[in-house]
């Protein structure tokens, strides 16, 4: 999922200082797992900006509201009343979904969380960085284990002479991606792999050609791909 | 302020704190009307936006009575209790609000005399502090 933090609450309340009355907008989907942007946070935002503008002296009214999905249109359109009655809107959602909710009102959007990376969870409340959208995934030949989101410097051949014991030598609290992924070769029985080197990769489709779009011809409508070709 | 009377509120872990506020009682041992006791069932479920909604709704102070550390009737639901309210002391501290208008107590339902003299601490600290901002807006909004 994609995961995300709060931004410092200082920086959300400079963002919706000018205005008056503002939405709140969650996402029911990734923030509300990593417990970032879902009904409860905006709750728990939406309080603390009644709180500060008590202490402040200054009216402000604040809407509360948490999509099913912030990053699709259809969902995004549910908004289309309470956007017409505010000033302005803070999203809790990704930066997909802020970008969503911008796109289709004329008013100012603010980002309520910082957007961090693709991850999984660890255990209750850690959740860890697993996947970067390379576009051209090599899990299938290091063991389940991507070099490219672990291994801090996302080489294709590791491991580096930076590996002690295991660690990684920018932190002892990060593992060798390389190690891990010998060690789960040697597991699977699987070691011959590791003596095939992998080609330097090619960036394109991890955005180094520009920004990325998937276009599934069998459900987009022929009018947008006819458009977006064009 | 001298004659401030503050709001505050108190969730109580039905087994312990709740409890220690009952032998309070039973044993004649007074403690400050101003604290308005909420029963729930384990403080584990008392959450941060409920402690947030409180303050938001004119309580000057707010706490939650749990069981002593180690002896939660569901295992580690006053440990959660204690994170959710080191957050809001936290945002509170981020709005230039007092973070001592939030607080954690832990008591046995024995504990009924420590659960009266706490009562009256926490009063007398909150009338130290006055008002909050949320009560002096919904006063003034009146």
């Amino acid at each position: 999922m994609i995961t995300a933090e709060q931004k410092p609450l200082q920086e959300i309340l400079g963002y919706i200082a000018p205005y008056e009355k503002i939405l709140v907008v969650g996402c029911n989907e990734c923030v509300t797992v990593c417990a970032a942007g879902g009904r409860k946070e905006v709750g728990l935002l939406s309080s603390a900006i009644r709180l500060n503008s008590a202490k402040a002296g200054k009216k402000i009214e604040v809407l509360e509201h948490t999509l099913e999905r912030q990053c699709d249109p259809e969902y995004v359109d549910q908004l289309a009343e309470l956007a017409g009655q505010v000033d302005a809107v803070v999203s809790l959602a990704c930066g997909c979904g802020i970008q969503t909710v911008a796109s289709q009102y004329p008013i100012p959007v603010f980002p309520g969380v910082n957007t961090k990376f693709m991850g999984a969870s660890e255990s209750q409340g850690i959740w860890a960085e697993r996947c970067m959208g390379c576009g051209d995934c090599m899990l299938g030949i290091t063991g389940g284990i991507c070099p490219i989101a672990r291994c801090s410097k996302s080489i294709m051949n590791g491991p580096c002479g930076g590996s002690v014991n295991g660690k990684c030598e920018i932190s002892p609290d990060v593992d060798c991606a390389w190690q891990l992924i010998w060690d789960r070769l040697v597991e699977l029985g699987l070691q011959d792999r590791y003596e095939e080197l992998v080609a330097a990769k090619d960036w394109r489709p991890a955005g180094g050609g520009g920004p990325r779009k998937i276009i599934r011809e069998d459900l987009a409508s022929s009018k947008i791909i006819t458009e977006d070709n064009a | 302020m001298d004659n401030f009377e503050p709001e505050i509120v108190a969730f109580c872990c039905h087994y312990c704190g709740y409890t220690a506020a009952d032998m309070a009682g039973t044993r004649r041992i007074s403690y400050p009307s101003n604290v308005k006791i909420i029963r729930v069932p384990c403080t584990g479920k008392v959450d941060a936006i409920h402690l947030m909604k409180a303050l938001e709704k004119g309580a000057d102070g707010v706490y939650i009575a749990a069981c002593l550390e180690g002896d939660c009737h569901f295992k580690d639901g006053n440990l959660r209790a204690v994170a959710h309210v080191e957050k809001i002391k936290k945002t509170l501290e981020d709005l230039g609000w007092e973070p001592e208008r939030v607080a954690m107590m832990n008591f046995s339902a024995a504990m009924g005399q420590q659960f009266a003299q706490a009562a009256e601490e926490f009063t007398e600290k909150i009338k130290a502090l006055g008002p909050s901002p949320a009560s002096q807006a919904t006063s003034k909004a009146v």
